[in-house]
């Protein structure tokens, strides 16, 4: 396989707690991937490691078939430098479960801020285009706001934007309806099922079974820090191989709005 | 008390332990007569503060005073910013630096900094090929002990204001492709500002009367010029009374300042 995002043997501890204890993930270009598990699963822990938010203990990530975060070098895998680090996470955007907006810029300057101030681009071709991304989240109305004067699915779809804003190759989702109101879930939820239409090539951490099954190509379900299960969406939510990922699924049913401590 | 007759009745306030007026009219009186007592005390002479008010040496100082206040603003923003920058680095060694560099100038008074550098010669006869005493003027040392003491205050108030930024933003950032540098210019130090301004305002007070203390190297300023004055004529309190008139104009204008600071910031 080539492009598309490759994560290999990640490991990662907090202090004496091994968080990941090796996980492989292959997304294929325009393919959506929700992985799913309880809390305290990893689940999020390999999103930031696979942009490299968190340094890896062990294993790697490759986006585009460029390593992130390091470069290989006489057989060692040694970090790279920051601006280097900083050049290899534009491939990727990340939408974050409490929005993590610039809260002293307008909606507007939140999704310019990236293309102008990193990638340098011509500010006036950035605000057309970013005026664009607005409107395809349906906030075109709500451009010259700050984030405080926005709901939480607003805010929600002004991060998506901010990503989207970058052109990234893929786009991590970090649980971005947990924070949510249950009413403003869907609005988000829409803006990201149009990504996926749109042939976005996504890895959705999410509690949202539902949404998994109607978007996702392929479901991960992760537990204690390993893969316990992967393969087409439609076969994992329904007759999943494994009896935790089974008994994971019938929980988060029985429960559909709680948060998912056991499985 | 029928209820329903309640909300006709007069509310009355509960009164403090003493009227407005009451305490109004012994703090008038008290203050009034001390007042007195030192304005038309036959030891003081109104003619020489008038004098001495506006002339030329007093101008300067006040002039070195300014400048030497802003000089110790500036070096200590700059240096307080590296070293809060260093303070949450990855870099253990550069928190342990910054954190010694706090320790260190913040434990030790500012006027014995203010001398060591004054008599700097006596550690270190020549830097370079020019004799210290010729690169270190009173100013300079002033200007040093000042700066280099204050860096390690702002240092806290700016780390502060670094802590009022939620670290997910920052990790925004980094995932649209900044650096950690850029996410600090970009991101937390404009938001870090509107926390900062208060503490930074009470620190340019401090600052401000804190320069009078390089009166004890002649370093020129308000204090050193009043000294210098009252050295000849004796008039002791009149020129302290100078001093303490432009200290108070100084700190108002300083006030005034802070608040329309303040107020553009929060827009």
């Amino acid at each position: 396989m080539s492009g598309g995002l490759r994560l290999r043997g990640l490991r990662k501890s907090f202090g004496g707690l091994e968080v990941l204890r090796g996980v492989d993930l292959d997304v294929a270009p325009g393919e959506v991937v929700c992985v799913i598990g309880p809390s305290g699963s990893g689940k999020s822990t390999l999103l930031r490691c696979a942009n490299h938010l968190e340094p890896l203990d062990a294993g790697f990530v490759q986006v585009d078939d460029v390593l992130v975060g390091y470069e290989l070098r006489d057989g060692r895998l040694h970090e790279s430098s920051e601006r280097d680090i900083a050049r290899a996470r534009l491939r990727m955007g990340m939408v974050f479960q409490q929005f993590n907006l610039f809260s002293h810029l307008t909606v507007l300057r939140n999704v310019t801020l990236g293309p102008v101030r990193v990638l340098r681009r011509d500010p006036v071709e950035v605000e057309r285009e970013a005026r664009d991304l607005l409107a395809r989240v349906g906030l075109t109305e709500h451009a010259d706001k700050l984030p405080g004067q926005l709901s939480g699915g607003q805010q929600q779809r002004v991060a998506i934007a901010r990503a989207m804003a970058m052109k990234p190759s893929v786009l991590l989702f970090d649980e971005p309806t947990s924070a949510l109101d249950p009413e403003l879930v869907g609005e988000v939820l829409a803006v990201m099922r149009g990504l996926a239409a749109q042939g976005m090539t996504m890895v959705v951490v999410t509690h949202e079974i539902g949404f998994a099954a109607e978007v996702a190509d392929t479901v991960v379900f992760m537990a204690d820090g390993v893969v316990v299960e992967t393969g087409p969406a439609d076969r994992v939510l329904r007759s999943p191989d494994s009896p935790r990922t089974a008994a994971f699924l019938a929980h988060v049913r029985r429960h559909p709005d709680k948060e998912t401590d056991h499985a | 008390m029928m209820l329903d007759t309640l909300h006709t009745l007069e509310v009355v306030r509960r009164r403090g332990f003493a009227s407005r007026w009451g305490t109004g009219a012994v703090l008038v009186v008290v203050v009034g007569w001390l007042a007195y007592t030192v304005v038309t005390s036959p030891n003081l002479d109104w003619v020489v503060i008038g004098r001495y008010f506006f002339s030329t040496p007093v101008m300067e100082g006040v002039g070195t005073t300014l400048v030497l206040t802003f000089a110790t603003l500036g070096i200590g923003l700059v240096l307080g910013a590296v070293l809060a920058m260093m303070r949450q680095a990855r870099n253990p060694v550069a928190v342990a630096a910054a954190s010694a560099y706090i320790w260190f100038f913040r434990g030790v008074p500012l006027v014995v900094q203010i001398v060591f550098w004054f008599n700097l010669a006596l550690l270190f006869p020549t830097l370079g090929f020019a004799p210290t005493n010729a690169v270190i003027t009173p100013f300079l040392a002033a200007m040093l002990g000042l700066g280099l003491h204050e860096a390690a205050y702002l240092a806290e108030v700016i780390r502060g204001g670094f802590l009022a930024v939620p670290r997910g933003q920052v990790d925004a950032a980094l995932t649209i492709g900044m650096t950690p540098a850029q996410a600090t210019r970009a991101i937390v130090l404009p938001q870090s500002v509107r926390v900062i301004l208060p503490a930074l305002g009470n620190q340019f007070i401090l600052i401000l009367k804190g320069t009078s203390l390089v009166s004890v190297i002649g370093g020129g300023d308000l204090m050193t010029r009043a000294q210098q004055i009252y050295g000849q004529n004796y008039q002791v309190i009149a020129l302290l009374l100078v001093a303490t008139g432009w200290y108070l104009v100084l700190v108002s204008l300083a006030g005034v300042g802070q608040r329309f600071l303040e107020r553009w910031a929060a827009s």
